[in-house]
């Protein structure tokens, strides 16, 4: 199998949250950036897939400035085979088809069996990307994957559904998938990932030029207005178990 | 048409309630846009239309998408369908609950009107503006609609209040063009993983835990607590993923919906996937 991986770099899970001056993203001067997790468990069963096959290639693709390459260079460490990098300084002036639509004239000349990705990001959190891309490239897709097995003319999948219920779906190939976080036990970079992952290839292109103006625009970006009322208790650590428990006991009278 | 189309989800007859929450907030939407709401329920053959009662205000047209390529449910047969529909109504806003299912077809369908799907949407304020959260839940956004042509919006679990009042409506029958040669996904049966023994709905006391714990050696700290208080132990998804907690424990929107008196919450930051969770839901439907 051919599977190209479609990442996305993100903030860190707790990167500080200032507003930026224009109102519509977060200050990214103090920023650290990472995989995006659900991309981190796609690459995985990508990784996996070809382990258990024997053969195949495992292609990472990721848009964004020039410090995607750090992450791009971290999945050619854990073990993807070559990495394209598409140039784009600004992704916030593309919306969700604006993106899918870039990475899709990327991966197009490649022509991968299977296209894997997160099931959503840990910044937008739009969970599209991956379904739109499938739509112009027009091959099927499935979402919140858990596992992949091949058959012999396609794939069965295992879709998670909501309440704990989950489906096999049968799918021809090509195909594009999202999968879902927590399929798959993460591996780490070894050294020796590290050390062959600077003699692999890391492929910069542009961005494909896309005519679209945005669909959609993101205005403003605030902090949530807090609907719920806090209240700090302090003290010691048995004064504030105290004051809890009695709380507990005669104001909401649950214990 | 103009106005606000809304695509309720149901499943061999039985609705997810989250439908319901869409029909709530398609009508406020169409009240600050004075226009009208049509419902559409995308369907099976065997679908009976008989008894069936729609929530909140009648809407002014509702229609049955069926045929028999509607159930079981896959993405190109729904997006076929109700591109069709959409195409025949051209509705200003396309209104979906933000079920996994829409997750599944939403996107594609709007990519088919060059629009782009505005997702698990909190809030809608004057302009109209559609607010949606961003990095967990950390920072909410305002976002518009900038292109001519159908906004696509879905709407959070637990975010606007389904209307009890029910009224009893007939809806017309629209028959899209659907050949089971244009479907390329085979759906098998749903199931589930094991038994699940552990039934969270039910419990009044939760204790629950989140990848704020640090490690799995901490976990025995917040056991203890869930035995002093005679409480259920429940986890956010990282823990079950991680294996330090059974699945059976996760609450959130893959795991179980809780309602218990007293929800206390460790190291849990508060990712939408969790808080829907935890959101009273719905009243049950009338059929």
């Amino acid at each position: 199998l051919k599977i190209v991986v479609a990442i996305k770099q993100v903030p860190e899970r707790d990167a500080p949250i200032h507003i930026a001056s224009d109102g519509k993203w977060i200050d990214d001067a103090d920023l650290n950036y990472t995989i995006n997790e659900p991309d981190a468990y796609a690459l995985e069963e990508a990784l996996q897939l070809k382990e258990k096959n024997g053969t195949g290639e495992v292609i990472v693709v990721c848009a964004g400035p020039e410090r995607v390459q750090s992450t791009l260079r971290e999945a050619l460490a854990k073990g993807a085979d070559r990495a394209i990098h598409i140039e784009a300084d600004s992704l916030t002036a593309l919306d969700t088809l604006g993106i899918a639509q870039i990475l899709a004239d990327a991966i197009k000349p490649e022509s991968p069996d299977l296209i894997l990705t997160g099931l959503q990001s840990d910044d937008l959190g739009l969970g599209q990307t991956g379904v739109v891309l499938a739509e112009l490239l027009n091959i099927p897709s499935a979402t919140i994957i858990m596992h992949v097995e091949p058959t012999g003319s396609g794939l069965k999948v295992k879709r998670e559904l909501e309440d704990g219920w989950f489906q096999h779906v049968e799918m021809p190939l090509p195909a594009l998938l999202t999968i879902q976080s927590g399929g798959n036990k993460l591996r780490y970079a070894t050294l020796m990932g590290i050390k062959k992952a600077k003699t692999k290839e890391l492929k910069t292109v542009a961005a494909s030029a896309t005519s679209t103006t945005p669909a959609i625009t993101l205005e403003r970006v605030y902090l949530p207005e807090k609907q719920k009322k806090t209240e700090m208790l302090t003290g010691s650590p048995a004064e504030v178990a105290n004051k809890i428990v009695e709380k507990l006991k005669f104001e909401v009278r649950v214990i | 048409m103009s106005g606000v189309l809304v695509i309720l989800e149901q499943r061999t007859g039985t609705w997810n309630r989250m439908s319901f929450e869409a029909i709530a907030a398609a009508q406020q939407l169409a009240d600050k846009l004075s226009v009208t709401v049509t419902i559409a329920i995308p369907a099976g053959k065997d679908f009976a239309t008989d008894g069936f009662e729609t929530h909140g205000k009648a809407p002014t047209a509702a229609f049955l998408v069926q045929h028999d390529l509607l159930e079981p449910y896959t993405s190109d047969a729904y997006v076929i369908a109700l591109e069709q529909l959409i195409k025949k109504l051209s509705p200003d806003y396309v209104l979906f609950p933000h079920t996994y299912q829409v997750r599944d077809f939403a996107p594609a369908l709007a990519t088919r009107f060059k629009q782009v799907l505005i997702s698990d949407v909190i809030a809608i304020h004057d302009g109209p503006t559609f607010v949606r959260q961003l990095l967990q839940g950390k920072l909410n956004a305002d976002y518009k609609h900038s292109a001519t042509g159908p906004c696509f919006v879905s709407i959070q679990a637990g975010s606007f209040r389904a209307d009890e009042s029910t009224t009893p409506i007939t809806p017309e029958i629209f028959t899209p063009e659907l050949s089971s040669s244009q479907i390329r996904n085979k759906p098998g049966e749903r199931f589930r993983e094991s038994s699940q023994t552990v039934d969270l709905s039910q419990a009044p006391v939760i204790v629950s835990v989140g990848r704020g714990i640090g490690e799995q050696d901490n976990l025995p700290i917040v056991e203890e607590l869930a035995q002093a208080l005679g409480a259920e132990l429940a986890a956010s998804r990282p823990i079950c993923d991680n294996g330090w907690l059974p699945m059976e424990r996760q609450v959130g929107s893959s795991g179980q919906t809780v309602t218990p008196k007293l929800y206390l919450a460790v190291g849990i930051s508060g990712a939408i996937q969790h808080l829907v969770g935890t959101k009273t839901r719905t009243p049950p439907s009338s059929r």
